[in-house]
């Protein structure tokens, strides 16, 4: 029999989360703070919109670009929130999370042969989707002394004649950190110099303690050379709802709903139901959610200092990503003796990028007091280390 | 600052004030005196124990008591309202809008306790004109927190 498996899927890596993750699942009574996902409930007035959709019958198919209600919404948020105009009808498609408007804009853009640049560390999926779309990703690695941004510098020196799309993935999971407006003026001027597009995924944008976020999209001509990936999870903690959506000029956002409404139909109806909720009335509690990261932030920073742990500090997201680098050992090596001396599950850096060898993500999507804890026990573990040194 | 600071305070009043210094971004003294100042301007009036007497095994019966009352020449409700007040076993007193004109909370050990409380000293008060007594058969949610149901982290594994 033929291998039914294609090679290119089998080449793929597994991810390196997952396997650490297989681990700790076996291990009961240990404090995680490896999930990369909002503890806070979503909004009870959302799901209640979503449970009078239901009663009300509304279980059909929208059309495949997304409910038009919610696309309305959603242009209005984007424009309150961050200045940016989108016309609803043309140029904003609703998927499912903002992962599938990743794949999908990759799947839209690219050629065989196209190169597409992918800081890291960065979320896992960027890179396996741009194979899987036949392209070629190129990695730029970032640096901690770069407050972990993409310098000017480091996407100059990655750009080829291949060079087609850049992703920007900021506020950033692992990192926490951000791009501010000039950081981003100067990688603006290097895309549109070499003709590149953008994939800005901006799923974190709500989530940051410094600025108001600002998307690449609003700077002079770029709109025409940028697609928003953003969604609901993270900002209106609705991460089962499995709704995102991808914002881009006419010409991309039609390619995008063809692969859309042959590989998906549409988004979930009952979450866009909830979203146009989400859109409309919840800045508030957008705000509680900040706010409340921003003291487990502050704290968890305020920790690590004490502890002597070497942590940059991160203005966005729900992440920290502590240093090891001087106990000698590797990410994964330090992550696993953690859990099993101290029953505390973290992430190793390394598994959003090679270069994220020697440190940490922790997730402070955690109540203060499984914080408190999970600290006392890593600074117990990094005593014990230096000690034997 | 006062604002956030009471927004911690007041779902965890437990919370030590380096922690809240360090989470407002803030030194210790300047959290300390803030909390100084609005105990003694009486915007914080006091520090309690939200408990469950249900999972204790403590029998407590706890009625809202709706009462009617003439209020006095130059004094309105507040008279009455601070006779009723200073009884201990009165949980609380409300000027309400509406049908009737004060809620009283009353915690007691036993039906007849706060019964008797009823008949012996509220109703004879000479502006009460008549009470209605209304007793809690269960606590679902108090002072924000929902009573009824635990939760547990339910979050799964997932690659991201």
């Amino acid at each position: 029999m033929r291998d039914p498996r294609s090679k290119k899927v089998v080449a793929l890596a597994p991810s390196g989360i997952r396997k650490f993750f297989d681990i700790v699942n076996e291990m009961d009574d240990a404090i995680s703070l490896g999930v990369g996902e909002p503890d806070f409930d979503t909004p009870w007035r959302v799901r209640d919109e979503a449970i009078d959709s239901l009663t009300k019958g509304r279980t059909f198919y929208t059309s495949n670009a997304g409910l038009k209600e919610l696309k309305v919404e959603i242009s209005r948020y984007l424009d309150r929130r961050f200045g940016l105009s989108y016309e609803p009808a043309q140029e904003i498609l609703i998927t499912v999370g903002g992962s599938e408007a990743i794949d999908a804009a990759l799947r839209a853009m690219l050629d065989p042969g196209d190169e597409v640049l992918i800081p890291q560390p960065s979320f896992v999926c960027y890179l396996p989707c741009t194979v899987l779309a036949g392209g070629t990703p190129v990695v730029i690695p970032l640096k901690e002394e770069d407050q972990f941004r993409l310098t000017p510098e480091a996407l100059e020196a990655a750009i080829t004649e291949r060079t087609k799309v850049l992703v920007l993935p900021f506020p950033n999971n692992p990192t926490g950190a951000v791009m501010e407006k000039d950081d981003l003026e100067a990688v603006a001027r290097i895309v549109q110099k070499h003709d590149l597009f953008v994939l800005s995924d901006e799923i974190y944008a709500e989530l940051t303690y410094l600025e108001r976020h600002v998307s690449i999209a609003s700077l002079p001509g770029m709109k025409e050379r940028t697609v928003l990936i953003n969604g609901f999870s993270k900002s209106h903690a609705m991460t089962g709802w499995r709704l995102g959506y991808a914002c881009a000029p006419q010409p991309i956002i039609a390619e995008m709903l063809k692969i859309h409404q042959y590989a998906i139909m549409c988004a979930p109806t009952t979450s866009q139901y909830a979203g146009v909720e989400a859109m409309k009335n919840c800045d508030a509690d957008v705000e509680r959610m900040r706010e409340e990261y921003n003291g487990r932030r502050r704290y968890l920073l305020h920790r690590f200092r004490e502890m002597g742990l070497s942590c940059f500090e991160p203005f966005g997201a729900f992440y920290v990503f502590p240093s090891v680098k001087e106990f000698g050992m590797t990410s994964e090596e330090f992550a696993m003796r953690l859990l099993q001396s101290k029953k505390v599950a973290v992430v190793p850096g390394t598994a959003f990028g090679d270069c994220g060898e020697g440190f940490l993500r922790i997730s402070y999507a955690y109540s203060l007091d499984s914080l408190k804890e999970a600290l006392a026990r890593i600074e117990e573990f990094i005593g014990e280390l230096r000690g034997q040194r | 600052m006062r604002e956030k600071i009471l927004s911690y305070m007041e779902t965890n009043g437990r919370i030590g004030l380096h922690d809240l210094a360090v989470m407002l971004d803030t030194d210790e003294a300047a959290v300390a005196n803030e909390l100084e100042a609005m105990e003694a301007e009486h915007i914080i009036c006091g520090y309690h124990t939200l408990i469950n007497w249900d999972k204790v095994g403590i029998e407590k019966v706890t009625a809202l008591i709706e009462v009617r009352v003439t209020p006095q020449r130059g004094m309105g409700f507040d008279k009455v309202a601070e006779r009723i007040y200073n009884y201990p076993e009165v949980n609380s007193v409300y000027l309400i809008s509406g049908g009737f004109d004060l809620m009283v909370t009353l915690e007691g050990k036993t039906l007849q306790e706060v019964s008797g409380f009823v008949t012996d000293k509220l109703s004879p008060l000479e502006s009460v004109l008549s009470t209605k007594t209304n007793f809690i058969l269960k606590k679902y949610k108090d002072h924000g927190t929902i009573m009824a149901v635990q939760r547990k982290d339910e979050r799964e594994l997932v690659t991201l």
